[in-house]
């Protein structure tokens, strides 16, 4: 069967099991948009407002789904767009296909109308990428595409197809097989010494990234603390692994992490890694984080061990398989004087969070809507105070139920991102944002409204930059340079302008008002929430700082 | 903790963007790259390169996973100069004047095993191969009488005995 390169896409992409596609339309890509809409009842494509838009979109759908997202965009500015949302997906592991058009080959390099090297742009934050010169070679690297995306470690994956290979015909046959084995293999572990070590232990550890949520593997996770008399505490990817109030839980260690989840972690002698980096936001001072306690590391990608933190034995596979196959090996171990210590630390008053301030406090704004709206939502954050605010407050009950910036930390991220994920669960997406983080890409409202999707906006507006004005009050003597935003913006208007539903809350009761308007309202609406300025994010250990460094509140 | 140098031996695809994204990794990362040569191989398919990368011995293994997490990376080991067969080869291009003439050739052919293989009358081009510190000797050797410019291919190395860097390398 003769094909055109654009319909080998299309074909391509239903064999990867693609439903939805996030993007916008452009020259270059005016086949694939032929295509699509020649399937559009097999592909549902959602137009966001900017490419960047609909690239973090494609990431927040590939977090609560666990499918590869894919975003089509044009070439030049549209792909030079993708460049922000596929460096989000590659600091946190996100499984996505980005997919750009390209002037016709015959025109690149000649500086062409909207003509620029995108492979190149996206080397660095890419797990790998490709230009895809032949219309032969397509169909083979768009498989290929999906395989290293989705496989091992996920990740971002970029192809470029020149305008000229779209148009080009070549002989297609659905059903030939390729060898992904040197992609997908993976290697023959032993977890004979990470068994002794866990034996030894008497008072283990266990802290859990990304990667436990992203391998599926909370119930592993759940009954391996279980048996071995760990408690659990969480990176900010890994908080979903382990729901928030269960016993075994700590919640988040690191900068911003609960007082428990970091003491315990100082006295820990054995610190058990499950699918975690170490980032300096995690470990401050990495001179002295594991000073007292050797450490087991679990990870699907070998380049992470003794990247940032030394390990004293490591296992390298999937978590699910590693943390069963531990289950399965271990006898129950008792440190029940190691657990009642953690469960005292817990009740203790350092690890109270918040203050008792105003009567609308980001504590109560975050947990009302949580009471009100959070049965099965799935929660989206920018980046900034209110992120680790929801980190610290939100009851989180289920995995892959909070998509948020960890690694690059992008301010702009969260309302693509509860786009991609209301598109991808068919339920409510709750979206804490600031005043700060939603004026970056707040043109997504129009995509929420044209789709009608039922996104919840919470807007915590200090009139600041929250968490820079916070360090400029802690580490620069409260010069807050340029941080101080007195935006004008009536966000009620704004909503109402694009055709969402806004709402104002300078009270407690204001925000329960909105929050009941929202349970009767199925497209998006937007909350904006009076917060008092000088609200800081405690506890903290400031950068590069130990324990003993910890400031409560 | 001070750092040295090792020596990576890499196959890789032959396909181009290769050499930059590998390039990219060393950049992206922070890694120094003290030399680096590239060349085809008697499979079409597959490339090898020579990577003498210098850096504290701990971050040695971080640069070798990191390298092989790159999909186009086939193979990559670090070898040492007891294990292989090091080699560098350098143009060199000197002046010369009847004074210095047949001291300059005798030391290029009998002292360094080179060769002459351009002469002006007021300069030579030497083809010196060894060793990188061979190489270096040579240099300081020829810097008095006036090195007009030189040209390294970087060093590239096979281990000694029968074993190839991979099978694969078939394939």
């Amino acid at each position: 069967m003769r094909l055109r390169g654009a319909e080998i896409l299309i074909k391509e992409l239903l064999f990867a099991g693609v439903t939805d596609i996030f993007g916008y339309p452009g020259g270059s890509v005016l086949d694939i948009y032929d295509e699509l809409y020649q399937n559009r009842d097999k592909i549902r494509h959602v137009t966001t407002a900017h490419e960047q838009g609909a690239t973090h979109a494609a990431d927040g759908y590939a977090r609560v789904t666990g499918k590869t997202g894919v975003v089509l965009a044009t070439s030049g500015p549209g792909a030079c767009n993708l460049v922000t949302g596929i460096a989000t997906a590659y600091l946190d592991s996100v499984p996505l296909v980005a997919i750009t058009g390209n002037v016709a080959t015959k025109l690149i390099g000649r500086d062409s109308f909207q003509e620029v090297n995108i492979v190149g742009i996206t080397m660095p934050i890419t797990k790998h990428n490709y230009i895809v010169e032949r219309v032969e070679d397509l169909q083979r690297t768009i498989r290929e595409a999906f395989v290293i995306a989705g496989s091992g470690r996920p990740g971002p994956v970029l192809i470029d197809i020149p305008k000229d290979v779209q148009q080009a015909y070549c002989e297609y046959d659905a059903d030939v097989e390729f060898d992904f084995s040197k992609i997908t293999k993976s290697a023959v572990y032993s977890i004979e010494n990470a068994c002794k070590l866990i034996k030894e232990a008497k008072r283990p550890y266990i802290y859990a990234g990304g990667g436990t949520v992203i391998s599926d593997a909370s119930a592993e996770l759940l009954s391996f603390a279980r048996l071995i008399g760990a408690p659990v505490a969480t990176s900010l990817m890994g908080l979903t692994a382990i729901p928030r109030m269960h016993e075994m839980a700590l919640g988040m260690a690191g900068m911003h992490g609960r007082y428990a989840a970091s003491r315990a972690l100082a006295e820990c002698d054995l610190l058990i890694t499950v699918g975690a980096r170490f980032s300096d936001r995690a470990t401050g001072k990495k001179e002295t984080f594991v000073k007292n306690c050797k450490v087991l590391q679990f990870d699907i990608d070998r380049a992470e061990v003794n990247k940032n933190i030394h390990a004293d034995d490591f296992v390298i596979g999937d978590i699910k398989k590693i943390l069963s196959d531990l289950c399965a090996a271990l006898p129950k171990l008792n440190n029940k004087k190691w657990l009642d210590y953690v469960s005292e630390l817990k009740k203790g008053s350092e690890n109270v969070l918040g203050t008792s301030g105003k009567p609308l406090t980001p504590k109560n704004i975050i947990q009302t809507t949580g009471d009100f709206l959070g049965a099965d939502a799935v929660v989206a954050t920018d980046v900034g105070q209110h992120q680790m605010w929801t980190a610290q407050y939100y009851k989180f009950e289920r995995p892959r139920s909070f998509v948020t910036s960890g690694g690059l930390g992008t301010m702009g991220y969260g309302l693509g991102a509860a786009i991609g994920a209301c598109v991808g669960t068919g339920k409510r997406a709750i979206l804490f944002t600031s005043d700060g983080s939603f004026h970056m890409n707040m043109n997504e409202l129009a995509t929420a409204v044209s789709y009608n999707l039922p996104v919840t906006v919470v807007l915590l507006d200090n009139n600041a930059l929250g968490m820079v004005r916070q360090w400029q009050t802690m580490f620069y003597d409260k010069r807050y340079s340029e941080t101080t935003l007195s935006r004008s913006t009536d966000y009620v208007r704004l909503a109402e302008a694009f055709g969402a539903k806004g709402f104002n809350a300078e009270t407690p009761e204001q925000l329960k008002a909105a929050l009941t308007e929202v349970k009767n309202t199925d497209g998006p609406v937007l909350i904006r929430c009076a917060v008092d300025e000088d609200e800081n994010v405690f506890p903290m250990i400031p950068p590069n700082g130990t324990i003993k460094d910890i400031i409560i509140r | 903790m001070g750092t040295k140098k090792f020596t990576l031996i890499m196959l890789v695809e032959n396909k181009h963007g290769v050499l930059n994204r590998i390039s990219g990794l060393f950049a992206k990362r922070a890694y120094n790259i003290d030399n680096l040569s590239v060349g085809a191989t008697h499979n079409p398919k597959v490339s090898r390169m020579t990577i003498v990368v210098e850096c504290e011995e701990p971050l040695l293994e971080q640069i070798i996973e990191q390298l092989k997490k790159l999909v186009d990376v086939i193979a990559v080991e670090v070898t040492t100069s007891a294990l292989a067969v090091m080699r560098e080869l350098m143009l060199i291009k000197i002046s010369h004047n009847d004074g210095n003439f047949t001291k300059l050739t005798g030391v290029i052919n009998d002292i360094f095993r080179g060769r002459v293989v351009d002469i002006t009358q007021d300069s030579v081009i030497a083809e010196i191969t060894g060793p990188e510190d061979k190489l270096n000797a040579f240099i300081k050797f020829a810097e008095p009488m006036g090195i007009i410019e030189l040209a390294r291919t970087g060093v590239t190395a096979l281990n000694r005995g029968s074993r190839a860097l991979v099978d694969a390398g078939k394939d």
